[in-house]
This record gives C-alpha cells, sequence and structure tokens, in this order.
C-alpha cells in the first residue's frame, strides 16, 4: 500500500481540514482564536516567568526564547496525546470501513503542526517586535521541524498501537509528559544549568530530540550565543545521537504500527 | 463453468474470537488467570471453512440468521478483519458499506460529508465530483446540500447515506441490510436502481433478511448457518431453505435451536409431459412421509419464469391428510386459456396453520414449458397477440362515423 498515494493523500487533507474545521466550532470569532489564545498564553508566561519569577538569565531575548520552547514542547505534547487517542477516537470508523490506518494517526499530528505554525508566526511576530534581527538563520526552522515530525509521529505510531490495547497508556504518558518538561531546558535555560556547574546533566539533557531542536531554534533564530548540543557535547558521535533518534524512532513506530494495524478493527 | 472472471474469491476462510470469560481485563485478573492456569478466554469459531466465488456481474446474496457469521464474513471480504485462515481476494476496486453514514459527522454540511465519505472509501476529489450531482438527485436534497446535517431529519440523512452508497463508482459493491430504508417512493427508488444494478453487469453482493429481496434481485445465493456454508447457489432455493429453518426450529434442552424435521422425503413427479400445449392436461404426483402426528396439506405454486408471477397456485387444505405414514396425493388440471409460458411448480408440504413443513429441492422442482402451436407462421395477428398472458378471446367493432 502506498501511503503517498493520491487517495490517501486526499484523505489526510479532508480529515485535517475537518478538524480544524470543526476546531472552533460554535465560538463567536471563529478562527481569531488560533491566534488570539497563543497571545495571551504568551502575556501570561511573560509576566510570570520575566517580570515576577525572575527566570531571566541575561541571555538576550530571553522571553524570546522561553516562547520558542513553550510552544514546541506544546507541538509534540498535543500531537502525542491526539496521535495516541485517535485510533480508539476513530473506533467506530475502523469497524466498518477499511482505510489506511496510518493516515489517521498523521492527520492527527498535521491538526497539531498547523497550530504550531500558527504559535511559532506569533513568536516571529514577538520576536521582531523585540528587536530579534531577522536572518538566513530563520531557515533552520525546516530541517528541525522535519526532525521534530518524524520524532513526533515515530512516538505517535507507538503510543496509539499501546493504546488500542492498554488504555493504562493515557496516564502513563500524562506523567512522562510532565517529567519531560522539567528534563527539558525549556522554562530554564541551557546556561542556567551549566552556571551551577552540573555540566554532565547538561550533556545527557541535550541527548533528548526535543532539548537539542530547541536549543538549535534558540541558536539559530533567537540568540546566536545560545549554547547548541553539539557545541556542548565533545564527543561529535555521541553528539549526532539526539539527530539520528528520530529516524530510529519513526522507523520503529512505523514498524510497530503496521504489524498491528490489521488487528485494530477486532481489539477495538 | 464459464469464461466470467471471478471478482471476490473466498478461499477456506475461517475465523475465531477470543471472548474473555470475565468481566474485567484488569492486570490483576490476568495474573491471577495466569497463576491458575485459565485462559480467561473463549475460543468462539465464527467462520469454519467458507469457500464460495462470486463471478463478474452477479448479484450475490448472503443470507443467515442473527449470530450465523454473515456480518464476520462480510468484514473479512472488505478486508477490515484478517482471516485466520484462508484468504480472500478481491478484483477491482470494492466499495463496502457495512453500515449506513459512517463518518457522518453532524457538523458538516451534506456537501462537505459527501467529499469526506468519498475521500474514506478511497475516492480522488474529481471522482468525488463526477458523482456528486447523482447523489444529490438521487437523495432528493438539492435544496439541504449546504445545510449542517444535524438539521436533517433522520430520514434524510439516511437517504443521503444510501445514495453516497449506491452512487459510489465501484467495480464491487458490498451492503449490508440496507433496504429498508427511507419512504415508500425512495424505496421505488432503490428498487429500480438494484433492478439497473443486476443488468448493468456490475457485481453486487447483499447481506440480507429479507428473502423477498434475495429472490427479487440476486442470481446466486448462499445461505450461512453456525459458520458454515449450509445452502448454495439459486436463490429461490436459498431462500427457501432459510424459510424453512427459521419455521422449523426449536429449542433443545440447553436452549440451543435445533432443527426439527416432521416431513420428509417428499418427491413430485411430473405426470404429464414437460412440455406440453395450453389444451394438454397438466399432471403431478406429491408424495412424502409425516414422521408425526399432524394434519398437512399440499400447497403448490406455478411460476411464470419470465414475468415472474404466479399463474396458477392451489392448494389441498380441503382434504388434510391425518397422522403420521407415507403420503400420496396426485393433481391434474388444465392451463386453458393460456398463451406460451414457461412454468416452474414450486410445491410445499404445510400443517394446518399454514406453517412450511417441507419444500421441494432443486431436483423436485419440475420446468413445464407450454407451447401454442396451433399457430401458423405468417399469422402475424395472431403472434403477436400470443405474447400476451391470456389467449385472445375478444372481437372488434369497427363503426365507420
Amino acid at each position: 500500500m502506498n501511503y503517498f498515494s493520491k487517495e490517501n493523500r486526499i484523505l489526510l487533507r479532508e480529515m485535517v481540514k475537518t478538524d480544524f474545521k470543526l476546531r472552533y466550532q460554535g465560538s463567536f470569532i471563529g478562527h481569531l482564536w488560533s491566534i488570539l489564545k497563543p497571545m495571551m498564553l504568551f502575556t501570561i508566561m511573560y509576566l510570570v516567568f520575566v517580570r515576577f519569577l525572575r527566570f531571566d538569565d541575561g541571555t538576550p531575548h530571553y522571553a524570546i526564547g522561553l516562547l520558542m520552547g513553550m510552544v514546541t514542547w506544546n507541538f509534540f505534547s498535543e500531537a502525542t496525546n491526539m496521535g495516541m487517542m485517535s485510533i480508539v477516537a476513530r473506533g467506530d470508523l475502523l469497524r466498518k470501513l477499511n482505510f489506511s490506518k496510518e493516515i489517521i494517526v498523521i492527520s492527527s499530528v498535521v491538526g497539531a503542526a498547523i497550530n504550531y505554525a500558527i504559535n511559532l508566526l506569533v513568536v516571529f511576530i514577538f520576536a521582531i517586535v523585540n528587536g530579534v534581527g531577522v536572518s538566513l538563520g530563520w531557515l533552520t526552522i525546516v530541517p528541525l521541524f522535519l526532525e521534530l515530525f518524524l520524532f513526533t509521529t515515530g512516538i505517535a505510531f507507538i503510543l496509539s498501537t499501546l493504546f488500542v490495547r492498554y488504555r493504562d497508556i493515557g496516564p502513563i504518558w500524562e506523567v512522562v509528559m510532565q517529567a519531560g518538561l522539567y528534563a527539558t531546558p525549556i522554562i530554564y535555560s541551557l546556561t542556567f544549568i551549566l552556571q551551577r556547574g552540573q555540566v554532565t546533566i547538561a550533556k545527557m539533557m541535550m541527548l533528548n530530540p526535543l532539548a537539542q531542536i530547541i536549543q538549535d531554534l534558540r541558536h539559530f533564530i533567537v540568540f546566536s550565543g545560545s549554547m547548541r548540543g553539539w557545541d556542548l557535547i565533545g564527543h561529535k558521535a555521541i553528539a549526532l545521537i539526539p539527530y539520528v533518534l528520530p529516524v530510529l524512532v519513526f522507523g520503529l513506530g512505523y514498524y510497530i504500527f503496521h504489524k498491528n494495524a490489521k488487528k485494530f478493527a477486532e481489539i477495538l | 463453468m464459464s469464461d466470467k472472471k471471478i471478482a471476490v474469491k473466498v478461499d477456506h476462510v475461517s475465523k475465531s474470537f477470543k471472548l474473555p470469560t470475565e468481566a474485567s481485563q484488569s492486570l490483576r485478573t490476568n495474573l491471577v488467570n495466569y497463576f491458575k492456569g485459565i485462559k480467561g478466554y473463549r475460543e468462539q469459531e465464527v467462520l469454519k471453512d467458507i469457500s464460495f466465488e462470486v463471478e463478474e456481474g452477479d448479484f450475490f446474496g448472503i443470507v443467515g440468521r442473527n449470530g450465523s457469521g454473515k456480518s464476520t464474513l462480510l468484514k473479512i471480504i472488505s478486508q477490515i478483519y484478517v482471516p485466520e485462515k484462508g484468504q480472500v481476494t478481491v478484483n477491482g476496486k470494492m466499495v463496502s458499506f457495512i453500515e449506513l453514514g459512517v463518518g457522518f459527522n453532524p457538523e458538516l454540511t451534506g456537501r462537505e460529508n459527501v467529499y469526506m465519505n468519498g475521500a474514506m472509501l478511497g475516492f480522488t476529489t474529481e471522482e468525488v465530483d463526477a458523482m456528486y450531482d447523482e447523489i444529490v438527485e438521487f437523495a432528493e436534497l438539492g435544496d439541504f446540500m449546504n445545510q449542517k446535517l444535524k438539521n436533517y431529519s433522520s430520514g434524510m440523512q439516511v437517504r443521503l447515506a444510501f445514495s453516497v452508497a449506491i452512487k459510489a463508482q465501484g467495480d464491487v459493491l458490498i451492503l449490508d441490510e440496507v433496504l429498508a430504508v427511507g419512504d415508500e417512493a425512495f424505496q421505488r427508488k432503490c428498487n429500480d436502481y438494484f433492478m439497473e444494478r443486476k443488468a448493468s453487469g456490475k457485481t453486487t453482493i447483499l447481506v440480507t433478511h429479507d428473502m423477498g429481496a434475495v429472490k427479487k434481485y440476486c442470481n446466486k445465493a448462499i445461505l450461512i448457518e453456525k459458520g458454515l456454508v449450509k445452502a448454495q447457489g439459486e436463490p429461490d432455493e436459498v431462500a427457501n431453505q432459510y424459510s424453512f429453518d427459521n419455521a422449523n426450529t426449536e429449542k433443545n434442552d440447553q436452549g440451543k435451536n435445533v432443527e426439527k424435521i416432521t416431513v420428509n422425503n417428499l418427491k413430485v413427479e411430473l405426470k404429464s409431459p414437460g412440455q406440453t400445449t395450453p389444451e394438454e392436461a397438466v399432471e403431478f404426483q406429491v408424495t412424502y412421509d409425516v414422521l408425526e402426528d399432524l394434519e398437512t396439506y399440499v400447497a403448490f405454486s406455478m411460476t411464470d419464469i419470465d414475468r415472474n408471477i404466479w399463474i396458477y397456485n392451489d392448494n389441498s387444505m380441503d382434504e388434510k391428510t391425518k397422522g403420521k405414514g407415507r403420503k400420496q396425493l396426485t393433481y391434474r388440471c388444465h392451463l386453458n386459456g393460456v398463451n406460451s409460458l414457461k412454468l416452474k411448480l414450486e410445491v410445499s408440504v404445510r400443517d394446518e396453520k399454514g406453517k412450511m413443513l417441507a419444500y421441494a429441492n432443486a431436483s423436485n422442482t419440475h420446468i413445464i414449458l407450454v407451447n401454442r402451436n396451433d399457430l401458423a407462421l405468417d399469422d402475424k395477428s395472431g403472434r403477436d397477440s400470443a405474447t400476451g398472458l391470456l389467449r385472445r378471446n375478444g372481437m372488434w367493432e369497427i363503426t365507420n362515423e
């Protein structure tokens, strides 16, 4: 079966379109929420972390870096959660129609990606207002997003397969995500760890693809002084791990999902 | 047998489900079961070694009682379930409707739902474009397509779903118990559509309880019972078997349905020639054994095969047989006044309440060809008139003003 066949592309488009269309169904200002919600959330975050808690470590544009990390993490969290539930949520369909199950998971990730794009747009606007210079470095968002997408989809494949059989995965993943949020330099910066002399911990942190992606985004887009894992980890073979991991996770996830997909209709 | 291509081939398909014996499937019960050596589930064999072939252009009926496994079979053909053993091959694009309106979203408009549904069935946008107008027209919902589905009446929703189902241009169409939808006018339209589809040479598989539908549309049918193919072949025979089974089962001690045979060895022998003229008598003899103390009578019908209508029906209700034993009845009649006909003689034995106890199988169902041989080859008027059912007997009176 060809997942990039015309039929599957159309199915994907229809599903994403429908989800997007129905997201703010029944609200007065409709899709304006897509922009308004992140803006309001960002304002709160800015007030809490920069003004009151003073997490600012002196890095230029710390607030923009914070937002960048936050929206990226939110994408990962939303996409994996939606992806995990997607197969079960569409169980009614799967029991009555035969169509590519991969598309269901991918459509959840794409739906979250659209949200991410809107959020990023808001972040970029904030960045420009904040005086961050637009440079060619911004283009790194393309390969970095691709990496993020592969990683997220791979995880979503694994989670959704497990979730069909074991609903326990729901709370487990929620806990893992909470731990992940604190184990990734998002609210605090990598410099914050380094300043306290925890170099080994900082290096271990940077093996996480999410941490690597967020730090790379900060480095190339917000402030070139932000430390990358690549520069931090001396051994280049090890530094390469977070870049290779997403590809492996995607491959594994796809394999597991594909092997079990035939049985979904019976288990659900 | 024929050079027609096989559209769907079901080859020794078996399927069983694991039914959990306990209400909860928690880790605790699983562990307890593991250490006790209990499986924790029961294997339920739903299909046992089913094989049949559907040729291209067939209107194929699958009948069976609730729980006989026909829906599972349908899901396997539709490739929603994977069979344990055996395999299913489908040639061409298959469109399958296990249930109507699957995936319809009440918040979307009728139009959006059609496109969404089309995409799920594997059609491209262009293909849906091409069939969109026909779908709307068939559903008679032209004014409502831009309304949200939640504002439709339930009848309208069903009509839309059904229209998508039958206008979807696939090579093989699979329908599950969908005939009982819509108002009378819509049913008539569906009927027309099925007749058209039957003639169109496209393959259709229909799963239904409605024996009338099987007899009317299908050219082949199978009866599934307890996961096995019980009867296969002519729709009439399959439908009769089904009706017969339903009428003659009762619960045994274990509460399972078992068939009860009270009449067997039904034989119908045609005493008059199979090829005859309207003037000659038709005579046949019916013999059967009654196994219990029952009153029985014989009912028969002669169906005109080409027109598919009953021409001549009769019964022995006024001379019921009494008690056990072998019964023999002979019947003799004339078909005076008819034109050429191809008749099928179908005989059944019934009890005093009219319940069917036995029916004649294929080898005891006779064909009688009635031919008018009194018409001269050049009698154009006579031959033209002979296409009617009844022989002409009127007179013209021509008055010139």
